[in-house]
């Protein structure tokens, strides 16, 4: 037990979880460096059973992976995931009334829980989002009247009876379609969806204004915040992410770009303008710098699995707030402390602006994000632990153990060590998901998914 | 019917059966909506063994095909071989309400509760029953949701074992993981309970009613406020207080504003639920504080039933309550923050001066009606405008008629035309209520000057607002005040103008009668004729046409006719085109109106029949007229053909006889539908016009014929 040492020191462990390992168990994507703009994975998510992990890229695809049944016979291959389902979910579009281009790039994918045999998920761009059926078939009619099965036509005067068409068994045909879609009520970018836990409800949110829309009704939406001046020009804080809680349907966050949380309560009031919870962390002033109001922006909100914490990121750390203390977190962990140095060239190349997200395990005992150079960070939360690890093609034997890694901070740089100066700001993961019960992970980088599982003792 | 060697009449079935997997989705519903004529064609034995279980697999398909499916199967019971044979139907609809589309599954609950009935006792233990079980304990909550309604319809007809089952059931799903569930059984508690014995509403429902009344989500909670008034109905008065109250105590004070909405939508019901004692003791006060609440919603919901609720106090003390007690808040709501709120209230304050009286309405209710009269919201102005009559007629309306008139101008110079549009509406009403003297005194020009607005559907408002003022004035009325200023546009420059005085006058006619249409109104109208504008020209030419019937035949004929010739020859398409009409109805022959949908429709059928011709049909939009489109289309034909021998009548209008016998063999495939539900006279006339005409080949008569006449002799 390594208690009492605080996170985000850089210090190295054996990784998150006591002695769990985390190995290899396959990659997605192309291999060839060249990245084709359409190919950039822009949103990784599990389903509620984990069975399925949907991605969406650049160039408005879904790509739906569906968990094997276990291998008997190679235990130690833990079911892996093999596609499911593509779809082209969004297409490039033009506002003709605004002269706007409209991306097809994928912001958001949110699965509904399961109704039925059939799957469900919200998949939304920077407008639009569309609800989407993903739906089996094993069966096919066969038999015509007027013609035969290879679709010649018979002569009609040899119909002598009538013949009702019977199911066959065939393949097993996976099936996209658009089942609702839900437009024109965005005027600025979406950046979040989230599914109410009344199973009838959602929201989505843009960077002024949060609607909720009933999933059957896409020609009304109710907005229930509206955060936007009178005057454009005193505008002085955007919304960034919102999430509805996961299991009181009344209450939903939201965060803004100054780094502040709202919590709203839809019980109190039909619009939700005024919150109930302001959760924000006093500044230190010694930190103070002309970069603190860009990387205090939040990029990300999650609430844990149990509906008692909820967590943030920001561009350097990741908080863990308890919902019933506003003034500041109850954790909070340094995710690439070094890079504080180097914020004004990570200005001029843009990279401040980069939205990373961040993710729970399944038990909410640990937390996920991603970083630069294809590392990521995971921070067991109760045993004071963070580990950084990396995912890149190297690394990609089947259940190699995944190595620490580690970046040097000025002083002596060890064997292994990786000096700040030569991470490679290019490769960033901003998207990484947690199988929600199993150690299973899916961590994006530019154009690969990689899932990675824990080392089976 | 099925049987003959390369029988003609099976072709239509065939294309319909294989259209059920065409791959337009179009079809499949056009198919689907004919299952009925394929089950028929296909008889009960193959209908149970075949169609079906083809039917219960076929849930891939879209909604509206599975919504229509779902419907067709509520009506299959004769056709799978009557109630013996009618629990083959619960396997498709068993698959149907499992769906993820709402609508679906509701529509397959309503078809399940609908053959329910036709189930006997015994066949609704051995297949209903288990159903339900099966539906109640599925995997997926789509399943459960929709057990949730067929509770109530096999409980009363079942023993009693099995009535402990179900209530069982029931208890569980009330208790379900998902909300969806828990929704679905929470609406269905109050229809639930009705079918229970009392002893089992108390031991059971009740604490289930308290259990979803406060359960976690409101969504829930708030449809427990409906099953409350169901309950408390089937309750005894004394209970109510110890088993009902505090749940609905609890509700009208909910955290959650969408709970307290509930209570405020549903407070009539309430009210009459639960009796005058506990209405005076428990709901005044909660009633009182919903006028209170903190949401505009919940306001303005509460003050939509005010009136309701004052209307339904029990009388001895009425207005005691109404005057300590709920106007108070009334007050308060007047100058509310919130214009939906102060918009609800005025649509119904006016209503309790009838319950207040005269003098309790001048000395409480008059300065408020008077200050929602000047509200800043145009909506409040105008719904308290909108029931006038009320005040009327208890206090009358003189005592509002100084303050009224200001707000009625400005609404009528309202810069949105939709409030302008509103104003209008309730002039005659208005009117009726002032008199015929201050309406001439203070509203007519306001009239007149809607007249000449720019928006076209203020002035069109204003023209029927004309009509209504007419009959409610009387034609001298009109002829003294309105008619000049009407005709007195016809000379406007602007032609937009020019045209209201025709509308005016299209409109007028009929109720000015015939003596001022022909003297005032006809030379206006004539003389626009040489209008330079076509617009105006041809909106002449519908004019003659609307009034020609009031006018004398004199007239008609002296002065209308050579007008309208002279627009037939008009340099203008249109013009010539209306004036054609005209003359053509006017001549009182048949209306080229009422001509034109049977020739669309019969080269609609012509096409359609057509494709049945060509040996290479099936990628052809093949379509089969439904019973009703068929006797549809005859009505239509038979109306615009008059008196006139039916062949007789197509050959003037140049159609070859034989398209019509073509048209004629839809109706064939219906032949047992429509042929039975044609009135008698037109059978007679379907079958002269096919015997009397000489041009079609022999074979294709025999062909239309048999089956007629088959049916003919069997059947009349």
């Amino acid at each position: 037990m390594q208690c009492g040492i605080s996170a985000g020191k850089g210090i190295q462990l054996e990784g998150p979880g006591g002695d769990m390992q985390w190995c290899f168990s396959q990659v997605k994507g192309a291999i060839d460096d060249d990245v084709a703009e359409a190919d950039i994975i822009s949103t990784v998510e599990f389903n509620h059973t984990g069975e399925l992990l949907a991605t969406g890229d650049k160039g408005g695809r879904v790509v739906i992976f569906q968990q094997e049944v276990e291998n008997k016979n190679l235990p130690q291959f833990r079911s892996e995931y093999n596609v499911y389902s593509t779809f082209q979910s969004h297409e490039p579009e033009f506002d003709y009334l605004k002269s706007l281009e409209i991306e097809e790039k994928i912001n958001k994918i949110r699965w509904l829980p399961q109704k039925n045999a059939a799957q469900f998920l919200l998949s939304t761009n920077d407008k639009t989002i569309k609800l989407w059926k993903i739906s089996e078939r094993d069966k096919r009619p066969e038999g015509y009247n007027l013609k035969e099965e290879d679709g010649r036509y018979r002569d009609r005067n040899t119909i002598t009876a009538l013949r009702v068409p019977v199911l066959i068994p065939m393949d097993l045909m996976v099936e996209a379609s658009p089942r609702r879609v839900f437009a024109n009520a965005h005027t600025y970018h979406i950046n979040s969806v989230s599914v109410n836990s009344d199973n009838e409800t959602y929201l989505s949110a843009d960077d002024l204004r949060v609607n909720l829309w009933n999933l059957e009704i896409t020609d009304r939406s109710f907005n229930i915040v509206d955060i936007k001046p009178a005057n454009m020009e005193e505008l002085t804080e955007v919304i960034t992410a919102a999430e509805f809680h996961p299991h009181q349907c009344n209450t939903f966050v939201y965060s803004s770009s100054k780094g502040t949380i709202r919590l709203c309560d839809m019980r109190v009031s039909a619009l939700c303008d005024k919150h109930s919870k302001l959760f924000e962390e006093p500044e230190n002033p010694s930190n103070r710098s002309f970069f603190s109001e860009i990387i205090s922006s939040i990029s990300d909100v999650k609430f844990s699995h149990n509906g008692r914490y909820m967590m943030t990121r920001d561009y350097l750390s990741v908080k863990i707030w308890d919902l019933n203390m506003e003034n500041r977190p109850v954790e909070t962990y340094q995710v690439h402390e070094y890079l504080r140095s180097k914020l004004c060239s990570l200005y001029e190349n843009d990279c401040i602006f980069d939205k990373f997200e961040c993710c729970w395990n399944g038990n909410d005992s640990v937390v996920m994000t991603g970083s630069y150079n294809n590392f990521f960070r995971m921070f067991d939360r109760g045993q004071r632990r963070d580990a950084t690890l990396e995912a890149s093609r190297e690394n990609s034997k089947p259940l190699q153990v995944l190595k620490p890694r580690k970046v040097c901070t000025g002083g002596k740089r060890k064997k292994d060590e990786i000096s700040v100066d030569s991470l490679d700001f290019n490769k960033k993961i901003l998207h990484t998901a947690w199988h929600p019960q199993d150690n299973i992970i899916a961590v994006a980088t530019i154009n690969n998914l990689y899932i990675f599982q824990d080392k089976v003792n | 019917m099925a049987g003959a060697d390369g029988d003609d009449s099976l072709y239509p079935i065939a294309v319909l059966i294989d259209e059920l997997r065409n791959e337009d989705v179009q079809l499949r519903l056009n198919s689907i909506k004919k299952l009925s004529t394929i089950a028929l064609a296909l008889g009960v034995e193959r209908t149970r063994t075949e169609l079906l279980p083809f039917l219960t697999d076929t849930i891939y398909d879209e909604d509206e095909v599975l919504l229509a499916l779902a419907e067709q199967l509520g009506n299959f019971t004769m056709l799978v071989g009557g109630p013996e044979y009618v629990h083959c139907l619960l396997p498709p609809l068993e698959s149907l309400a499992t769906v993820e589309e709402t609508v679906v599954r509701d529509k397959a609950v309503e078809s399940l509760r609908k053959i329910s009935q036709e189930h006997s006792p015994v066949d609704l233990e051995v297949h209903f029953e288990p159903l339900v079980k099966r539906l109640a304990s599925g995997d997926w909550f789509t399943s459960r949701t929709s057990a949730c309604g067929l509770f109530s319809v096999c409980y009363p007809r079942v023993s009693s074992t099995v009535k402990a089952e179900i209530r069982q059931h029931f208890r569980t799903l009330c208790s379900d993981d998902t909300p969806m569930v828990r929704r679905a059984a929470a609406s269905k508690l109050g229809e639930f309970a009705k079918v229970l014995e009392l002893e089992y509403v108390k031991t059971d429902i009740i604490p289930l009613f308290t259990a979803l009344a406060s359960d976690e989500q409101d969504s829930v909670r708030l449809l427990a406020v409906e099953a409350c008034v169901s309950i408390a109905t089937l309750l005894p008065q004394e209970d109510l207080e110890t088993l009902v109250m505090p749940t609905l105590r609890q509700a009208a004070e909910d955290k959650s504003w969408r709970v307290r909405y509930m209570v405020a939508d549903k407070f009539s019901e309430l009210q009459k639920a639960v009796g005058p004692e506990i209405t005076k003791n428990d709901l005044v006060p909660a009633f009182q504080n919903l006028l209170k609440d903190c949401e505009a919603e919940v306001r303005a919901a509460a003050a939509n039933k005010v009136k309701e609720f004052c209307e339904n106090l029990p009388e001895d003390n009425r207005e005691q309550i109404i005057m300590s007690h709920i106007l108070p808040c009334v007050k308060e709501l007047v100058s509310d923050t919130n214009q939906h709120v102060k918009s609800a209230l005025a649509s119904v304050i006016m209503g309790l001066s009838t319950i207040l009286g005269k003098d309790n309405t001048i000395e409480h209710l008059l300065p408020l009606f008077l200050t929602q009269l000047k509200d800043e919201c145009p909506e409040v102005r105008l719904n308290i405008i909108s029931n006038l009559d009320c005040v009327n007629e208890v206090i009358g309306i003189r005592q509002l008629s100084q303050s009224l008139l200001p707000a009625i101008v400005e609404l009528a110079e309202d810069a949105k035309w939709r409030v302008r549009l509103a104003i209008i509406e309730y002039m005659p009403l208005l009117a009726g209520q002032l008199g015929v003297e201050f309406f001439d005194e203070k509203l007519n020009t306001l009239c007149m000057a809607w007249l000449i607005d720019h928006v076209y559907a203020i002035r069109e408002a204003a023209t029927s607002n004309l009509t209504k003022l007419v009959e409610k004035f009387g034609a001298e009325w009109a002829q003294n005040t309105i008619v000049p200023k009407v005709l007195g546009m016809a000379n406007d420059p602007n032609y937009l103008h020019r045209m209201t005085t025709l509308f005016c006058i299209n409109a007028l006619s009929e109720a000015c009668g015939q003596e001022i249409t022909t003297k005032q109104m006809l030379p206006v109208v004539l003389k626009m004729s040489n209008d330079q504008v076509a617009n105006v020209r041809f909106n002449v030419a519908k004019s003659l046409q609307k009034i020609g019937p009031v006018l004398g035949s004199n007239a008609l004929q002296t002065e209308v006719k050579p007008v309208l010739e002279k627009l037939a020859s008009d340099s203008d398409m249109d013009v010539k085109y209306f004036a054609q009409e005209a003359i053509s109805v006017l001549d009182g022959n048949f209306s080229l109106q009422m001509v034109q949908p049977a020739f669309l429709l019969l080269q609609i059928f012509l096409r359609n029949v057509r494709s049945v011709e060509t040996p290479d049909p099936v990628d052809e939009a093949y379509f089969v007229p439904s019973p009703d489109q068929t006797c549809r289309f005859f009505n239509v034909l038979q109306n615009s053909c008059q008196n006139q021998p039916l062949a007789e009548y197509i050959g003037k209008w140049g159609l070859p006889v034989v398209f019509f016998q073509l048209a004629f063999y839809p109706l064939l495939i219906h032949k047992d539908l429509v042929w039975l539900a044609a009135p008698e006279e037109m059978k007679v006339r379907m079958l002269w016009s096919v015997l009397t005409s000489e041009e079609h080949a022999e074979q294709n008569r025999i062909r239309l014929l048999t089956p007629a006449l088959t049916l003919t002799a069997a059947g009349m």
